[in-house]
């Protein structure tokens, strides 16, 4: 079978031809970069994004902290990650790559600030 | 109970003219207003014009208190510290055969004394208004037309009558009207009010109030017309107000230049049922734009920033005003449409007449303050006095519109002058009124409103309850 | 009145590198104007993922891409940053005068670079029908008050157009919680990036109804519902295919227009269709040393382009300065 995969990695937006068979990626075209097969990979056989969200801060310079996973992690996990970052609250200042869940929802990617906030 | 010698329903510029006129005489005056926030009704999609007394009928009683109107108009801006501009309107003819219309609409007019009046040539409007379509053959040109801010004549007639000591009542809504002895008992959404005289100016709601009263017979049927906004950069778009020869239901569709500067091209003139439908339409547009253009050929759709609807309060062909004698005590001022707003003062005059003549013992306060200190608006002031503004409050320095050029302070200023809503603010600073919409500087007013007025973000609305802007916020969780 | 070597009016992407371009030009005296509280412009509010990959070969969040350039602005003393600084007039000679909180300042900039980016096109520039409601954002406009103050405007969105922003929100909606019922593009395709489509539509099952445009919006104090209609390739509606959402929120999503109403106040010559400046060379506009970059001089897709072609405006206003001695 053949899937037709937006490739999200870059602004160029690759439309990938992959070739698959049961779950698994035997062919792909289309992409300018190899970062292109990678993706079409993860994408059929275990798509993952990263997640960008903001946790609630207070009494610094910022109300809300802008955070991300610093890997994708499952998508479908997202949901159940988002939930859990609603809950945060961080209570002391931060800087840029700070981690502000280590192991998070023991995925293994870390919870990192993406804005420092003084 | 709040007990008054007079009580007036609805917070629009009829009633705040009377509260303001009653508030000379040593009066217990009261206002009540459903609404949030006070001109938030038929006052509030106004288009702010001063007319001369043109397009009335010759023995009309609207035609007198608009010629009136626009003398006293001049008078309480002054006072208040209102813009008037007088800049003028010309009534155009586009076919040599309508020239005798407009010599008919000339005598007309100076039958009911609307001063100036002449008939210009096509040389003339040329000259005179060189945006106008070469078609236009004459014009009747009527030098004292005028604009005001609507909303912002509404808020200083009602701070300066309250400053003499009227009491207004927002979000009360009246629900039942009984005759105790002399008096009135005026149930609301927020209590009884007692009043010796009852004054019913709720614009489209009157005939339903006056009905309450025990006066039903006559019906408020809502005429809507929807109004479209240019950008500021047009705002030499035209050098008076135009408008085309007037329709039997209508002056027609007007371009005027409103008295902040951007034009505006309506309204239409469509007779509905639903007294709160507000709505615009594609058709509304298409409409009041080939009409435009047929004055001004070079107004484009891309020049429109925003639109509304507003609802003529219609009871017949003139206004309703008048002692109702079924109900000893209870006047009616009803049908105020245009010319409503121009002839607002001299309603109030007429309604202060009629109380005399029913009894209400009228004596005058030793001292009135009729005078207000005028609102600061940077956007109407030279850079030089923005600067000893900003040095006597650095407040004034801290920009919270950029395309209006309003500031914290005013916006403060606004709150603590009544504003309690992101309309009610728009209303009277202009902060959310320019290009961009509220874009930019809708997260700022939303904290002030809060801070200010000492409510939760998520209590704060665009014009009152149920128009909340914030369903949620992280703190909630 | 001071006098300033180079002003750069917005502390966003594009004035950002064009400051720091300038200064590596050899500037050495630069005034910096922002007027909000931190320098990064709209990029603070762009808490997703994709900036950088062109300009710095590294994918980073709007505020890691920002703090890039921050970080070299803090590190150049050359450089003063006026935050909080509104600019309310320009005059054809590059005088200006700015408003910040007890100050009004008059300067005159022998060089001058706008970087004042663009603004979002309305509802009413669109000319959607209806009422006028509370729950009708542009989609920057809910971003920040997601973003930056933590608020969520809405639980039950339409959105109007596909543009980038537009379909960051579908899924920052989402993930807050809210539903996107829909997203209506008048254009048979998308205008945002082909990966947003993926990512923030496809990801969460939000039908996208292209060829349709809201004809109307209901709802007295807040809204309540949208309709929508089938056009033609003409933009023409197709009568009887109308579609109704139940929605409290309408989000505008329909393209951005440069932010030019300075220069233009200044006399530069303006193409009124686009509001950018008129212009046969980048950045340049028809008042010697008056430079406008990023945004500003036209839309941009991507960032990394802006920054790029700021940095070329910085030098060109570094040329210009060397060759006024």
């Amino acid at each position: 079978m053949i899937r037709k995969v937006t490739c999200i990695d870059c602004p160029k937006g690759c439309v990938l031809s992959v070739g698959v068979e049961g779950r698994k990626v035997v062919k792909i075209t289309g992409n300018e970069c190899p970062k292109g097969e990678e993706y079409a990979v993860s994408e059929i056989e275990d798509p993952t994004r990263i997640l960008t969200s903001t946790v609630l801060a207070e009494g610094f310079s910022l109300r809300m902290v802008p955070v991300r996973t610093d890997r994708p992690i499952p998508k479908g996990d997202i949901k159940r990650a988002m939930k859990e970052i609603k809950r945060i609250r961080i209570s002391e200042p931060v800087r840029i790559g700070d981690i502000i869940i280590e192991d998070f929802l023991r995925l293994g990617v870390d919870l990192i600030a993406t804005r420092e906030s003084r | 109970m709040n007990v008054f010698d007079t009580l007036i329903i609805g917070g629009g510029v009829i009633g705040t003219s009377i509260a303001r006129e009653l508030s000379r005489y040593k009066l217990r005056i009261g206002v009540v207003e459903k609404e949030e926030e006070l001109a938030f009704g038929v006052s509030k999609s106004n288009s702010g014009i001063i007319h001369p007394g043109t397009q009335n009928a010759a023995h009309s009683l609207k035609g007198r208190l608009c010629v009136q109107g626009n003398i006293l108009t001049r008078k309480i801006c002054r006072e208040l510290g209102v813009d008037f501009k007088e800049v003028g309107e010309l009534i155009i003819a586009f076919e040599e055969k309508e020239r005798t219309r407009l010599l008919r609409l000339k005598e007309e007019a100076e039958a009911l004394g609307v001063p100036g009046l002449k008939i210009v040539n096509s040389a003339w409007l040329r000259e005179n208004e060189p945006n106008l379509g070469d078609k236009a053959v004459a014009a009747l040109y009527a030098p004292t037309a005028g604009v005001v801010s609507p909303y912002r004549l509404v808020y200083d007639l009602s701070e300066n009558a309250k400053k003499n000591g009227a009491k207004f009542y927002t979000m009360t809504k009246v629900e039942k009207i009984a005759p105790r002895g002399a008096c009135f008992e005026v149930y609301t959404s927020k209590g009884v009010f007692r009043t010796r005289y009852l004054i019913n100016a709720a614009g489209l709601f009157a005939d339903e109030i006056s009905k309450m009263a025990g006066v039903d017979d006559f019906k408020i049927r809502p005429r809507k017309g929807e109004e479209f906004l240019l950008d500021k950069k047009r705002e030499h778009i035209t050098d008076h107000l135009l408008f085309p020869l007037p329709s039997k239901t209508s002056k027609g569709i007007l371009i005027i230049t409103t008295s902040d500067g951007n034009p505006m091209i309506g309204p239409t003139a469509e007779e509905i049922d639903d007294k709160e439908d507000l709505s615009t339409t594609d058709a509304g547009l298409k409409k009041v734009l080939a009409a435009a253009q047929r004055m001004v050929p070079s107004i484009s759709e891309d020049d429109i920033i925003a639109y509304f609807a507003g609802l003529r309060p219609v009871a017949g062909d003139d206004f309703i005003i008048r002692h109702e004698d079924k109900v000893p005590g209870f006047i009616n001022v009803a049908g105020i449409q245009s010319p409503g707003l121009t002839a607002a003062p001299s309603i109030a005059l007429l309604v202060v007449d009629i109380l005399k003549r029913e009894g209400l013992a009228l004596k005058r306060k030793l001292i009135f303050k009729g005078h207000r200190e005028r609102t600061i608006h940077l956007f109407d002031i030279p850079l030089a006095k923005t600067e000893r503004f900003i040095k006597k409050d650095a407040s004034y320095g801290d920009i919270v519109c950029r395309c209006e050029m309003v500031s914290a302070k005013e916006a403060r200023d606004a709150i603590r002058r009544g504003a309690r809503t992101l309309d009610g603010i728009k209303f009277r600073t202009r902060a959310q009124a320019g290009r961009c919409h509220g874009t930019f500087c809708t997260t700022r007013l939303l904290k002030i409103l809060s801070e200010e007025t000492e409510r939760p973000l998520k209590k704060i609305t665009k014009r009152g309850p149920e128009s909340e802007i914030i369903k949620e916020t992280r703190t909630d969780d | 009145m001071i006098e300033r070597d180079l002003v750069i009016v917005g502390g966003g992407p594009a004035g950002m590198a064009a400051a720091i371009a300038a200064h590596e030009n050899g500037v050495e005296d630069i005034l910096l104007l922002e007027r909000d509280h931190c320098l990064g412009g709209i990029l603070n509010q762009c808490i997703h993922t994709g900036f950088g990959i062109e300009y710095f070969k590294e994918v980073l969040t709007g505020p890691e891409y920002a703090h890039r350039f921050i970080e070299k602005i803090r590190s150049a003393p050359q450089i003063e940053v006026s935050l909080r600084s509104f600019v309310v007039r320009l005059e054809e000679d590059k005088r200006l005068f700015f408003i910040k909180p007890g100050v009004l300042e008059n300067v005159k900039a022998r060089a001058l670079i706008m970087a004042t980016g663009c603004r979002e096109k309305t509802r009413e520039m669109i000319h959607i029908a209806g009422t006028r409601p509370s729950g009708i954002f542009s989609a920057g406009l809910a971003q920040k008050l997601i973003n930056i103050e933590g608020l969520l405007p809405g639980r039950k969105a339409v959105i109007a157009g596909s543009g980038d922003i537009g379909l960051i929100m579908a899924r920052r909606f989402m993930l807050e919680g809210a539903e996107v019922k829909a997203v209506i593009e008048i254009q048979k395709e998308t205008r945002g990036l082909l990966r947003n489509v993926v990512q923030c539509v496809e990801d969460f099952d939000i039908p996208v109804y292209f060829n349709h445009r809201i004809s109307k919006i209901y709802g007295k104090e807040r809204v309540e519902k949208i309709s929508a209609v089938r056009v033609d390739g003409d933009f023409n509606d197709i009568p009887g295919a109308e579609i109704e959402f139940e929605c409290d929120t309408v989000l505008i999503s329909v393209g951005l227009i440069p932010e030019n109403e300075l220069i233009e106040m200044a006399g530069v010559r303006m193409d009124k269709k686009t509001n950018s400046p008129v212009s046969k060379e980048l950045n340049r506009t028809s008042i010697p040393g008056l430079f406008v970059c990023g945004n500003s001089f036209k839309v941009y897709d991507i960032v990394d382009s802006v920054s790029r072609d700021s940095v070329i405006a910085g030098r060109l206003a570094a040329e210009y300065l060397r060759a006024l001695r």
